[in-house]
């Protein structure tokens, strides 16, 4: 199997530069415990390219400023750039307008600001709002937050062994109490990708609005909010070789006007007295404050390094990595995959028995081997599939087969010490 | 196998994980705490059969963790079988000093015995919860006992 040569729809091969790719990322010339690194943690957080690098650098070196309010020239350098980062995430998701991207500090603040606007304006008592089993604890905390505040009542999908939605549950649940949907696009725990657009349809031929947690998903997937027709999505910039600290908020242009703020401040006001405040138009009505400036430009960044690469090529050779990692863990003595979805991310979650994840992290740290272990924030999940934690590796656009390869060879090393 | 890493894996602990030795429940305990590390979701459930002289006649563990949290609870308990609850109590202290660098003033390690397998753990701070896991939940289990006695 080669990863590097892909075929585009009309047959032509399209040659993945992995070695090339890799010269992008200086933290990937680092040395753990005196071996190269092998970064398999890409579902927590991904590496940088210099070009982020450079773009974020570049604003604090050459045009400091704040936004929307200076007439100076460096306030409108920032501004500009600030406004075109925003226009860049539009295009990206294939937005309406760019008055429905909204800056946020991640995707766990993006939820959190339509659990307490959207969610107390419009969730009773007596409803019901709907989300997955294999929800992060980002998207099931606000919802219990509201749940309780409102004496509103929070349902959840089961899933089946594989780590799959189980979709006539799902139908049976939605009834006239149902207000919102608002599941996973991808598991970080699993990898799988749920059948999102069958989700949405069926939501909405109730009326029932739907929003998704694109975290995981959006450095695997393209991802078309108009033709999805979500209501809300919300990823961060750092699992997309963006910076940490910023993160979007999408929703539909008339949930988002019906909305209230979030929070009060500056930037999110058009005239304030003190018997009364008019709020500022969309986006900024939801922008309260000073946003991370540096953060959303290093994210536009990221998209356009993204896309200069080409999310179908990334995705395409993330998926051959992935099988080519199963099938290698697969001969591993007493190693249970958890999560064997059908449609999955790169994202390949273990247990090994007899071995605690903390002590494969421990070992293959020792090797260079980055990855993730423990219970990846989705404790409800782990009770599931009745493991306590489990060892995660997860990929992104600059792994390679040979990391998989030091990776395997590490696991048979801890198995010959614990076995 | 890196030295650091053969330091922390020690074949006594290996061992102990691998067989623990008091992993068992005790049917009506004096005392009992259960012990969590949400950061890993390590579980550790301690019991413990203490006499109107203050000896700890049974001590035991359940649940569930990493190799060294496991080899921690079941070491501690071969060693806390039949030593005062002072004694336990000193023991704390000390281990805790072990494994977190902190020995001081008495670097000798003499007194803590087997325990001393876990000195490999102050080069891993990540993995010092892992080590006290149990300790801490033995100390809370003996003093939720105080407690009871005083509201009783």
């Amino acid at each position: 199997m080669d990863l590097k040569i892909n075929s585009d729809v009309n047959g032509t091969k399209i040659i993945y530069d992995i070695e090339k790719i890799r010269e992008d990322f200086p933290i990937l010339k680092t040395k753990v415990h005196g071996k190269p690194l092998v970064y398999l943690d890409n579902a927590a957080t991904t590496q940088k390219p210099f070009y982020v690098i450079d773009k974020t650098n570049n604003y604090y070196n050459k045009y400091n400023a704040n936004i929307h309010r200076g007439v100076h020239a460096l306030s409108q350098e920032a501004t500009e750039e600030f406004e075109s980062a925003r226009i860049i995430v539009k295009n990206f998701i294939n937005a309406l307008g760019k008055n429905e991207i909204v800056f946020t500090r991640g995707t766990t603040e993006s939820i959190n600001l339509v659990a307490s606007s959207y969610g107390r304006k419009n969730i009773k008592e007596g409803d019901e709002i709907i989300i997955s089993t294999m929800e992060h604890h980002s998207n099931i905390v606000p919802w219990q937050m509201l749940c309780a505040e409102k004496k509103a009542k929070l349902k959840v999908i089961p899933i089946n062994d594989a780590g799959e939605i189980i979709f006539e549950e799902y139908e049976k649940m939605i009834n006239e109490k149902t207000k919102l949907i608002s599941v996973a696009y991808a598991s970080n725990s699993l990898g799988t990708v749920n059948p999102v657009k069958k989700i949405i349809d069926l939501a909405h031929s109730y009326n029932i609005p739907v929003m998704l947690d694109a975290a995981q998903a959006v450095n695997h997937l393209k991802i078309d909010v108009q033709e999805l027709a979500c209501d809300f999505l919300a990823f961060s910039g750092h699992k997309l070789y963006g910076p940490t600290g910023i993160g979007i908020l999408y929703g539909k242009v008339n949930h988002l006007e019906n909305m209230p703020p979030y929070q009060g401040g500056g930037d999110m006001i058009s005239k304030v007295t003190f018997e009364e405040t008019t709020y500022n138009e969309l986006p900024h009505k939801f922008e309260a404050g000073t946003p991370d400036i540096a953060g959303a430009i290093g994210l536009g960044a990221a998209i356009e390094y993204v896309q200069q690469i080409g999310l179908d090529n990334i995705a395409h050779y993330e998926n051959k990595l992935l099988h080519y990692a199963t099938d290698a863990v697969s001969d591993l003595q007493g190693l249970r995959i958890i999560g064997t979805a059908k449609e999955k991310i790169s994202v390949l979650s273990f247990h090994l028995e007899n071995v605690h994840p903390h002590d494969v992290g421990t070992f293959l740290d020792f090797e260079g081997v980055a990855i993730r272990t423990g219970h990846h924030c989705t404790q409800p999940l782990m009770r599931r599939f009745n493991v306590p934690a489990t060892s995660r590796a997860s990929f992104g656009l600059y792994n390679t087969k040979e990391e998989v390869d030091i990776l395997v060879n590490g696991l048979k090393k801890i198995l010959e010490v614990f076995g | 196998m890196e030295q650091e890493l053969r330091e922390l894996y020690q074949q006594v602990i290996l061992d102990h994980n691998k067989s623990p030795r008091n992993f068992r429940l005790i049917e009506h305990p004096t005392n009992f705490a259960e012990g969590y590390n949400p950061l890993c979701g390590d579980n550790i459930n301690i019991f413990l059969s203490v006499n109107d002289e203050g000896i700890i006649e049974d001590i035991s563990f359940q649940g569930s963790g990493c190799a060294i949290s496991k080899a921690s609870a079941s070491l501690m308990t071969s060693i806390l079988k039949g030593k005062t609850v002072e004694e336990a109590e000193k023991l704390f202290e000390r281990f805790h000093e072990l494994v977190t660098d902190k020995l001081g003033d008495n670097p000798d390690i003499d007194d803590l015995g087997k325990l001393a397998v876990f000195a490999g753990v102050r080069e891993f701070p990540a993995r010092v919860k892992c080590a006290s896991l149990a300790w801490h939940t033995m100390i809370s289990a003996l003093h939720n006992k105080k407690e009871k006695v005083i509201t009783e």
